[in-house]
Protein backbone atom coordinates (compact mmCIF):
# COMPACT_ATOMS: atom_id res chain seq x y z
CA UNK A 1 0.00 0.00 0.00
CA UNK A 2 0.99 3.41 -0.96
CA UNK A 3 2.30 6.13 1.66
CA UNK A 4 -0.42 8.71 1.70
CA UNK A 5 0.74 12.00 2.34
CA UNK A 6 -0.40 15.52 2.29
CA UNK A 7 1.86 18.32 1.14
CA UNK A 8 1.35 22.11 2.46
CA UNK A 9 2.66 25.00 0.55
CA UNK A 10 1.40 28.68 -0.92
CA UNK A 11 3.84 28.26 -3.77
CA UNK A 12 2.06 26.41 -6.64
CA UNK A 13 4.75 25.73 -8.95
CA UNK A 14 6.71 23.96 -5.72
CA UNK A 15 3.59 21.43 -4.81
CA UNK A 16 3.17 20.67 -8.36
CA UNK A 17 6.62 19.22 -9.11
CA UNK A 18 6.60 17.66 -5.66
CA UNK A 19 3.63 15.96 -6.96
CA UNK A 20 4.80 15.02 -9.95
CA UNK A 21 8.18 13.39 -8.19
CA UNK A 22 6.35 11.65 -4.93
CA UNK A 23 3.80 9.70 -7.17
CA UNK A 24 6.26 8.19 -9.26
CA UNK A 25 7.73 6.99 -6.24
CA UNK A 26 4.01 5.71 -5.48
CA UNK A 27 2.85 7.82 -3.23
CA UNK A 28 -0.65 9.05 -3.00
CA UNK A 29 -0.37 12.67 -2.47
CA UNK A 30 -2.63 15.49 -1.48
CA UNK A 31 -1.93 19.06 -1.89
CA UNK A 32 -3.11 22.18 0.01
CA UNK A 33 -2.30 25.36 -0.05
CA UNK A 34 -2.94 26.96 3.24
CA UNK A 35 -2.63 25.76 6.85
CA UNK A 36 -6.46 26.32 7.01
CA UNK A 37 -7.52 24.20 4.14
CA UNK A 38 -4.85 21.26 5.34
CA UNK A 39 -6.61 21.45 8.90
CA UNK A 40 -10.12 21.00 7.38
CA UNK A 41 -8.19 17.99 5.36
CA UNK A 42 -6.56 16.49 8.42
CA UNK A 43 -10.26 15.96 9.70
CA UNK A 44 -11.83 14.35 7.27
CA UNK A 45 -8.85 11.81 6.06
CA UNK A 46 -6.01 9.65 7.44
CA UNK A 47 -2.43 10.64 6.48
CA UNK A 48 0.59 8.99 6.76
CA UNK A 49 2.67 12.05 7.10
CA UNK A 50 1.93 16.19 6.50
CA UNK A 51 4.52 17.82 4.89
CA UNK A 52 4.25 21.79 5.52
CA UNK A 53 6.18 24.81 4.83
CA UNK A 54 6.76 26.64 7.57
CA UNK A 55 6.20 29.76 6.46
CA UNK A 56 3.12 30.60 5.20
CA UNK A 57 -0.09 33.18 4.59
CA UNK A 58 -1.69 33.52 7.90
CA UNK A 59 -0.75 30.78 10.23
CA UNK A 60 2.99 30.23 10.58
CA UNK A 61 4.14 26.54 10.79
CA UNK A 62 4.31 27.22 14.79
CA UNK A 63 0.90 27.62 14.72
CA UNK A 64 -0.10 24.80 11.99
CA UNK A 65 1.82 22.45 14.22
CA UNK A 66 0.40 23.30 17.25
CA UNK A 67 -3.06 23.00 15.93
CA UNK A 68 -2.69 19.60 13.95
CA UNK A 69 -1.62 17.91 16.83
CA UNK A 70 -4.17 19.18 18.61
CA UNK A 71 -6.78 17.49 15.94
CA UNK A 72 -4.98 15.10 15.06
CA UNK A 73 -2.35 13.99 17.95
CA UNK A 74 -1.14 10.45 16.19
CA UNK A 75 -0.16 13.16 12.81
CA UNK A 76 3.21 12.29 11.86
CA UNK A 77 4.26 16.18 10.68
CA UNK A 78 7.08 17.10 8.92
CA UNK A 79 8.17 20.82 8.29
CA UNK A 80 9.76 22.36 5.00
CA UNK A 81 11.50 25.92 5.93
CA UNK A 82 13.62 27.93 4.28
CA UNK A 83 16.31 28.59 6.83
CA UNK A 84 16.54 26.12 10.08
CA UNK A 85 18.21 26.85 13.05
CA UNK A 86 19.03 24.33 15.71
CA UNK A 87 16.92 25.89 18.58
CA UNK A 88 13.93 26.07 15.43
CA UNK A 89 14.33 22.78 14.62
CA UNK A 90 14.50 21.75 19.03
CA UNK A 91 11.13 24.16 19.29
CA UNK A 92 9.41 22.36 16.51
CA UNK A 93 9.94 18.70 17.54
CA UNK A 94 9.00 19.42 21.50
CA UNK A 95 5.72 20.45 19.86
CA UNK A 96 5.63 17.02 18.29
CA UNK A 97 6.73 17.30 14.64
CA UNK A 98 8.46 14.24 13.60
CA UNK A 99 11.49 16.69 11.84
CA UNK A 100 12.12 19.62 9.76
CA UNK A 101 13.85 19.70 7.02
CA UNK A 102 15.72 22.24 5.24
CA UNK A 103 14.30 23.89 1.58
CA UNK A 104 16.04 23.05 -1.00
CA UNK A 105 14.95 19.65 0.07
CA UNK A 106 16.71 16.27 -0.84
CA UNK A 107 13.65 14.00 -2.08
CA UNK A 108 15.48 10.79 -0.79
CA UNK A 109 15.81 12.18 2.94
CA UNK A 110 11.99 13.34 2.58
CA UNK A 111 10.85 9.74 1.30
CA UNK A 112 13.03 8.26 4.36
CA UNK A 113 10.91 10.35 6.59
CA UNK A 114 8.10 9.65 5.03
CA UNK A 115 8.47 5.84 5.49
CA UNK A 116 9.33 6.79 9.11
CA UNK A 117 5.73 8.12 10.11
CA UNK A 118 4.38 5.31 8.22
CA UNK A 119 6.64 3.13 10.58
CA UNK A 120 5.01 4.79 13.83
CA UNK A 121 1.44 4.23 12.93
CA UNK B 1 20.20 66.26 17.74
CA UNK B 2 16.52 65.64 18.27
CA UNK B 3 16.92 62.11 17.87
CA UNK B 4 19.27 59.28 19.51
CA UNK B 5 21.98 57.17 17.02
CA UNK B 6 22.11 54.50 19.19
CA UNK B 7 18.06 54.00 18.16
CA UNK B 8 18.81 54.87 14.65
CA UNK B 9 21.38 52.37 14.38
CA UNK B 10 19.90 49.50 15.93
CA UNK B 11 16.40 50.90 13.77
CA UNK B 12 18.13 50.50 10.47
CA UNK B 13 20.53 47.01 11.48
CA UNK B 14 16.81 45.63 12.45
CA UNK B 15 15.45 46.54 9.14
CA UNK B 16 18.41 45.64 7.15
CA UNK B 17 18.42 42.24 8.62
CA UNK B 18 14.35 41.99 8.53
CA UNK B 19 14.77 42.83 4.60
CA UNK B 20 18.05 40.31 4.14
CA UNK B 21 16.31 37.78 5.78
CA UNK B 22 13.02 37.60 3.34
CA UNK B 23 14.76 38.29 0.52
CA UNK B 24 16.80 35.10 1.46
CA UNK B 25 13.96 32.96 1.65
CA UNK B 26 12.36 33.80 -1.29
CA UNK B 27 15.63 32.68 -2.87
CA UNK B 28 15.58 29.62 -1.24
CA UNK B 29 12.34 28.97 -2.42
CA UNK B 30 12.90 29.56 -5.75
CA UNK B 31 16.05 27.18 -5.65
CA UNK B 32 13.69 24.67 -4.03
CA UNK B 33 11.69 24.69 -6.78
CA UNK B 34 14.74 24.73 -9.67
CA UNK B 35 16.25 21.58 -7.35
CA UNK B 36 12.92 19.62 -7.63
CA UNK B 37 13.12 20.25 -11.53
CA UNK B 38 16.43 18.75 -11.72
CA UNK B 39 15.36 16.41 -9.72
CA UNK B 40 12.92 15.71 -11.88
CA UNK B 41 15.34 15.25 -14.75
CA UNK B 42 17.46 12.71 -13.27
CA UNK B 43 14.06 10.80 -12.56
CA UNK B 44 13.39 11.31 -16.00
CA UNK B 45 17.22 10.09 -17.61
CA UNK B 46 17.34 6.91 -14.96
CA UNK B 47 13.55 5.77 -16.32
CA UNK B 48 15.33 6.54 -19.84
CA UNK B 49 18.28 4.35 -18.85
CA UNK B 50 15.29 1.88 -18.68
CA UNK B 51 13.86 1.90 -21.61
CA UNK B 52 11.03 4.52 -21.08
CA UNK B 53 11.76 7.30 -24.04
CA UNK B 54 12.01 10.69 -22.59
CA UNK B 55 9.07 12.86 -23.89
CA UNK B 56 10.55 16.00 -25.04
CA UNK B 57 7.54 18.06 -24.61
CA UNK B 58 8.11 17.33 -20.97
CA UNK B 59 11.67 18.92 -21.31
CA UNK B 60 9.99 21.97 -22.84
CA UNK B 61 7.90 22.29 -19.59
CA UNK B 62 10.32 21.65 -17.27
CA UNK B 63 12.82 24.16 -19.10
CA UNK B 64 10.05 26.76 -19.13
CA UNK B 65 9.55 26.28 -15.33
CA UNK B 66 12.85 26.90 -14.82
CA UNK B 67 13.51 29.66 -16.88
CA UNK B 68 10.30 31.22 -14.43
CA UNK B 69 12.32 30.58 -11.67
CA UNK B 70 15.59 32.10 -12.89
CA UNK B 71 13.69 35.33 -13.93
CA UNK B 72 11.94 35.27 -10.47
CA UNK B 73 15.02 35.21 -8.71
CA UNK B 74 16.85 38.04 -11.04
CA UNK B 75 13.67 40.40 -9.70
CA UNK B 76 14.43 39.50 -6.07
CA UNK B 77 18.65 39.90 -6.54
CA UNK B 78 18.08 43.30 -8.29
CA UNK B 79 15.90 44.79 -5.33
CA UNK B 80 18.20 43.08 -3.41
CA UNK B 81 20.90 44.87 -4.92
CA UNK B 82 18.88 48.43 -5.23
CA UNK B 83 18.06 47.79 -1.56
CA UNK B 84 21.75 47.42 -0.14
CA UNK B 85 23.20 50.58 -2.24
CA UNK B 86 20.29 52.77 -0.72
CA UNK B 87 22.89 52.84 2.09
CA UNK B 88 25.55 54.56 0.00
CA UNK B 89 24.37 57.88 0.19
CA UNK B 90 23.19 59.97 3.38
CA UNK B 91 21.36 62.78 1.65
CA UNK B 92 20.01 62.50 -1.92
CA UNK B 93 17.03 63.43 -4.21
CA UNK B 94 14.77 60.92 -4.90
CA UNK B 95 11.98 60.17 -6.56
CA UNK B 96 9.04 59.03 -4.33
CA UNK B 97 7.23 57.03 -6.48
CA UNK B 98 9.87 55.13 -7.31
CA UNK B 99 10.19 54.64 -3.56
CA UNK B 100 6.67 53.83 -2.70
CA UNK B 101 6.47 51.17 -5.79
CA UNK B 102 10.22 49.55 -3.88
CA UNK B 103 8.91 49.20 -0.53
CA UNK B 104 5.85 47.68 -1.84
CA UNK B 105 8.41 45.33 -3.70
CA UNK B 106 10.52 44.86 -0.85
CA UNK B 107 7.54 44.39 1.46
CA UNK B 108 5.08 42.53 -0.92
CA UNK B 109 5.93 38.97 1.24
CA UNK B 110 5.32 40.21 4.26
CA UNK B 111 2.17 41.71 2.55
CA UNK B 112 1.07 37.99 1.32
CA UNK B 113 1.90 36.40 4.97
CA UNK B 114 -0.87 38.63 6.17
CA UNK B 115 -3.08 38.05 3.83
CA UNK B 116 -2.82 42.15 3.16
CA UNK B 117 -3.22 43.94 -0.36
CA UNK B 118 -1.40 47.19 -0.78
CA UNK B 119 -2.80 49.30 -3.38
CA UNK B 120 -0.86 52.90 -4.65
CA UNK B 121 -2.35 55.92 -5.29
CA UNK B 122 0.74 57.97 -7.18
CA UNK B 123 0.75 61.38 -8.75
CA UNK B 124 0.80 60.71 -12.43
CA UNK B 125 4.36 63.18 -12.68
CA UNK B 126 7.20 62.67 -10.64
CA UNK B 127 7.65 64.00 -7.04
CA UNK B 128 11.39 64.57 -5.86
CA UNK B 129 12.53 65.18 -2.41
CA UNK B 130 15.53 65.48 -0.60
CA UNK B 131 16.06 63.39 2.27
CA UNK B 132 17.93 59.98 3.16
CA UNK B 133 16.78 57.37 1.30
CA UNK B 134 17.57 54.78 3.56
CA UNK B 135 15.77 55.54 6.73
CA UNK B 136 13.28 56.70 4.16
CA UNK B 137 12.69 53.41 3.39
CA UNK B 138 12.78 52.25 6.47
CA UNK B 139 10.42 54.63 7.91
CA UNK B 140 8.08 53.57 5.03
CA UNK B 141 8.29 49.87 5.90
CA UNK B 142 7.54 50.32 9.64
CA UNK B 143 3.92 52.59 8.76
CA UNK B 144 3.38 50.02 6.15
CA UNK B 145 4.13 47.15 8.26
CA UNK B 146 1.45 49.12 11.21
CA UNK B 147 -1.04 50.05 8.08
CA UNK B 148 -1.27 46.53 7.77
CA UNK B 149 -1.64 45.29 11.38
CA UNK B 150 -4.30 48.06 11.29
CA UNK B 151 -6.05 47.12 8.11
CA UNK B 152 -9.13 45.11 10.11
CA UNK B 153 -11.29 42.65 8.53
CA UNK B 154 -10.69 44.22 5.08
CA UNK B 155 -7.16 43.74 4.62
CA UNK B 156 -6.02 46.40 2.27
CA UNK B 157 -4.08 49.36 2.76
CA UNK B 158 -3.84 52.33 0.84
CA UNK B 159 -0.72 54.40 0.39
CA UNK B 160 -2.35 57.69 -1.74
CA UNK B 161 0.43 60.12 -2.12
CA UNK B 162 -0.12 63.83 -3.09
CA UNK B 163 1.95 66.96 -3.22
CA UNK B 164 1.13 70.51 -1.29
CA UNK B 165 3.27 73.69 -1.92
CA UNK B 166 6.63 72.65 0.38
CA UNK B 167 5.87 68.74 1.23
CA UNK B 168 4.77 65.65 0.15
CA UNK B 169 2.34 63.46 1.65
CA UNK B 170 1.89 59.66 1.76
CA UNK B 171 -1.76 58.46 3.50
CA UNK B 172 -1.72 55.17 4.93
CA UNK B 173 -5.55 54.30 4.43
CA UNK B 174 -7.92 51.72 4.71
CA UNK B 175 -7.05 51.42 8.67
CA UNK B 176 -10.59 49.89 9.75
CA UNK B 177 -8.70 48.31 12.49
CA UNK B 178 -7.04 51.07 14.45
CA UNK B 179 -7.73 49.83 17.82
CA UNK B 180 -6.79 51.92 21.14
CA UNK B 181 -4.46 49.14 21.97
CA UNK B 182 -2.58 49.72 18.64
CA UNK B 183 -2.59 53.52 18.76
CA UNK B 184 -0.30 52.85 22.17
CA UNK B 185 2.09 51.38 20.01
CA UNK B 186 2.39 53.37 17.10
CA UNK B 187 4.69 56.04 16.62
CA UNK B 188 7.29 54.19 18.73
CA UNK B 189 10.50 55.63 19.49
CA UNK B 190 11.95 54.37 16.09
CA UNK B 191 9.41 55.50 14.33
CA UNK B 192 9.90 59.18 16.43
CA UNK B 193 13.61 58.88 15.60
CA UNK B 194 13.38 58.45 12.05
CA UNK B 195 11.07 60.75 11.86
CA UNK B 196 13.59 63.53 13.61
CA UNK B 197 16.13 62.29 11.32
CA UNK B 198 14.02 63.09 8.32
CA UNK B 199 12.93 66.12 9.22
CA UNK B 200 8.84 64.56 8.67
CA UNK B 201 6.16 64.48 10.31
CA UNK B 202 3.46 61.86 10.97
CA UNK B 203 -0.08 61.90 12.44
CA UNK B 204 -2.91 59.14 12.93
CA UNK B 205 -6.05 59.95 12.31
CA UNK B 206 -8.48 57.26 13.83
CA UNK B 207 -11.73 58.67 12.99
CA UNK B 208 -10.58 59.11 9.15
CA UNK B 209 -8.48 55.12 9.55
CA UNK B 210 -5.42 56.41 8.49
CA UNK B 211 -1.59 58.26 8.95
CA UNK B 212 -0.41 61.01 7.24
CA UNK B 213 3.38 61.47 6.72
CA UNK B 214 4.58 64.35 5.77
CA UNK B 215 8.10 64.90 3.77
CA UNK B 216 9.35 68.18 3.65
CA UNK B 217 10.51 69.21 -0.20
CA UNK B 218 13.39 71.22 1.30
CA UNK B 219 15.47 69.59 3.14
CA UNK B 220 16.62 66.30 5.39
Amino acid sequence: MSAKVLLVDDEKDFLDIMVERMEARGMDVSTACSAEDALKMVQTESYDAVIIDFLMPEMDGFSALKMFKKSRPDLSVILLTANVTEEKRIEVIKLGALDVIEKPADLNVLTQKIEEARARK
Amino acid sequence: MGWKPEIITETGLQFFGRISASISHEIKNVLAIINENAGLLEDLTLMADRGQPIDPSRLKIMAAAVQKQIGRADGILKNMNRFAHSIDETAADVDLNQTIEFVKALTARFAAMRNVSVDLQLPTSSLTIPTAPFFLMNLLCLCLDFAMSASGDEKRVELAVAETENSAQIRFQGLAGLTEELLKTFPSDREKNLLAVLGADLTVEPEREEIVLRLSKNNV
